[in-house]
């Protein structure tokens, strides 16, 4: 069987995205007029809002968090693009990149020309226990909730079954966060744009200032080790292993191939897309991987007529540490079991063979859950523009890939983003 | 299809009479867990009820320092944390579920693999308690 192809190309002409963190005074709309002004910058000879057909937001939960149903709509209005059709996409932290793959499949059918996809979360207007309640109707409500698990437990399951097939280290989960912090300080849209180290620096200042005693750290390790500094959430998993709760919104500009020239001369393709499902974590084969990740990247390389190897670097869904080591191995980047030996060998850092999360990821740039996946285009843009400043990678670079999961992998897309020279 | 009762509320029900029940596909035998009028496997609609044995192993596991709201409730917190974990039964289904009565004071010693049988945990407020599955080492 020959591998399915989109019916027409499609192309980024265009990205923006808003600071992520905590914004007590901005409303969601406020976070997406951010990304959107963002955007339109980008766009190489300029956007002219009425071009825009259709509007795809990737958005979790505004319901919850905000108590705000039929968000795409009002957010259409908000930046001016009323009467066009509008659609919210919820398929958890995944609704980013759903949006992203349900834009793609619009254009790629006919049907429209010019498409701009969101993703937006504003998280933190709610007390961080019900932010936790809201995040958990991400799982299974009837059988995995009453159990007890929250979502750094479901994680922190899978990191003890991937321990114990593979012999793995935890501190290789402890080197992801001081890669990933490494990455985010050179992101001024990150929430953390702080190394490990910085982050120590402030405490230990923070002591002298108070006359407090200043404690003894030697590295970032005995730091992350610390458990009054590092505290235990759901063991093994300690706080810098967790993505956090974030605000903030991104914005993608996706053009046909047959349009893409009055836009830009400098486009970024798509050259391969793929998405699977999966039930509760309980009733997978394997508990050490995620199913629905290797199948949508499957089909995501068989698209683009490429193999893992020919990726220059990836954005993956490191909501949790050891979800950066699984995606590693899902992906294949690294064979089974060997990913968390190259996150400690730094094979994921800006220098490394497989270069992982240059953003700073989910752990350090934030994680406002349905703008995640499309914060990663992003990423991917400004790196194969070669407008990625102090963390950008050396060398020539083509493809990309951007990996997104809603959940412990109960949804995944993946995307494959080609720059033709 | 089968006039087997394999509605959602059957699971709670057996957990109240301490029961875990599943089914099993009466086409290609492929059991489910929690229960399926659909196969998974074989797609087949022609299902019967299963009552497992009760006994499993450990297959993955957590200790949780900050729970949710419902196990704050009952009464968990970072100096009182609880296990949760994935038990891969005897008859070959896996199920998430607190594990109790294991020494949490080093978690890393706890091992996968360990032998487990079923019971039930009461929680809720006073009054309004309802039964929720668990595990205990079998001994």
């Amino acid at each position: 069987m020959t591998a399915k192809k989109l019916a027409r190309g499609v192309a980024v002409a265009g990205v923006g995205m808003s600071k992520f963190g905590v914004f007590p005074d901005k409303s969601s709309r406020d976070l997406f007029v951010e990304a959107y002004q963002e955007l339109r910058s980008t766009v190489e000879k300029g956007l002219p809002p009425k071009d825009i057909e259709a509007f795809y937001l990737g958005n979790f939960s505004a319901d919850q968090f905000e108590k705000q149903g039929h968000l795409a709509p009002i957010v259409a209005s908000w930046i001016g693009l009323s009467p066009v059709a509008s659609a919210r996409m919820e398929d958890a932290c995944a609704s980013g990149s759903v949006a992203l793959r349900q834009a793609i499949l619009a254009i790629s059918s006919g049907l429209y020309d010019v498409v701009l996809v969101g993703g937006l979360e504003k998280m933190t207007d709610l007390p961080i226990a019900a932010v936790t309640d809201a995040l958990a109707s991400a799982a299974d409500t009837m059988f995995e909730i009453p159990a007890g698990f929250t979502f750094p437990g479901f994680y922190a399951a899978m990191a003890t079954a991937y321990m114990d097939k593979y012999q793995a280290d935890p501190e290789a989960f402890l080197r992801v966060g001081i890669k990933n912090h490494e990455n985010g300080a050179l992101n001024d849209k990150a929430q953390f744009n702080q190394t490990i180290k910085d982050v120590m620096a402030g405490k230990i200042a923070k002591a002298e200032q108070k006359g407090l005693p200043v404690p003894a750290w030697e590295s970032e390790m005995d730091f992350m080790r610390d458990p009054k500094a590092n505290p235990m959430i759901a063991w093994p998993l300690r706080l810098f292993d967790c993505s956090p709760v974030s605000d903030g919104a991104a914005a993608v500009l996706l053009v046909s191939e047959d349009v893409v020239s009055k836009y830009t001369d400098h486009p970024i393709y798509i050259a391969g897309i793929g998405q699977a499902s999966d039930g509760a974590l309980a009733e997978r084969d394997s508990l050490s991987e995620v199913p629905s990740a290797a199948k949508a990247a499957a089909q995501a390389y068989e698209m683009a007529g490429i193999t893992a190897a020919d990726i220059d670097f990836a954005e993956v869904h490191d909501c949790f540490t050891i979800a950066e080591i699984m995606a590693s191995e899902d992906l294949g980047f690294f064979p089974r079991g060997e990913g968390w030996k190259a996150a400690m060998e730094g094979k994921t850092s800006r220098v490394g063979e497989h270069p992982i999360n240059t953003s700073g990821g989910l752990k350090a740039k934030g994680h406002p859950v349905g703008a995640s996946g499309v914060a990663q285009v992003v990423e991917v843009w400004k790196q194969l523009q070669g407008t990625a400043g102090a963390r950008q990678l050396p060398g020539s670079l083509r493809y990309a890939l951007t990996h997104n999961v809603g959940g412990t992998g109960q949804t995944t897309v993946v995307h494959i983003f080609e720059k033709r020279s | 299809m089968s006039d087997c009762k394999l509605e959602t509320k059957t699971f709670f029900q057996a957990i109240e009479n301490e029961a875990l029940i599943g089914s099993r596909c009466l086409n290609c035998g492929h059991i489910s867990l929690p229960q399926r009028y659909i196969c998974s496997r074989c797609h087949s609609n022609q299902a019967e009820r299963l009552e497992f044995a009760g006994t499993g192993k450990l297959a993955a596991y957590t200790v949780i320092y900050v729970p949710a709201t419902d196990m704050v409730k009952a009464g968990y917190d970072s100096k009182n944390p609880y296990m949760v974990g994935i038990v891969t039964l005897d008859e070959g289904p896996r199920i998430s579920a607190q594990i109790l009565d294991m020494d949490l004071s080093d978690p890393a010693k706890i091992q996968i693999g360990t032998p487990l049988k079923m019971t039930v945990i009461e929680r809720g407020a006073e009054g309004q308690t309802k039964k929720f599955l668990a595990f205990k080492p079998l001994e």
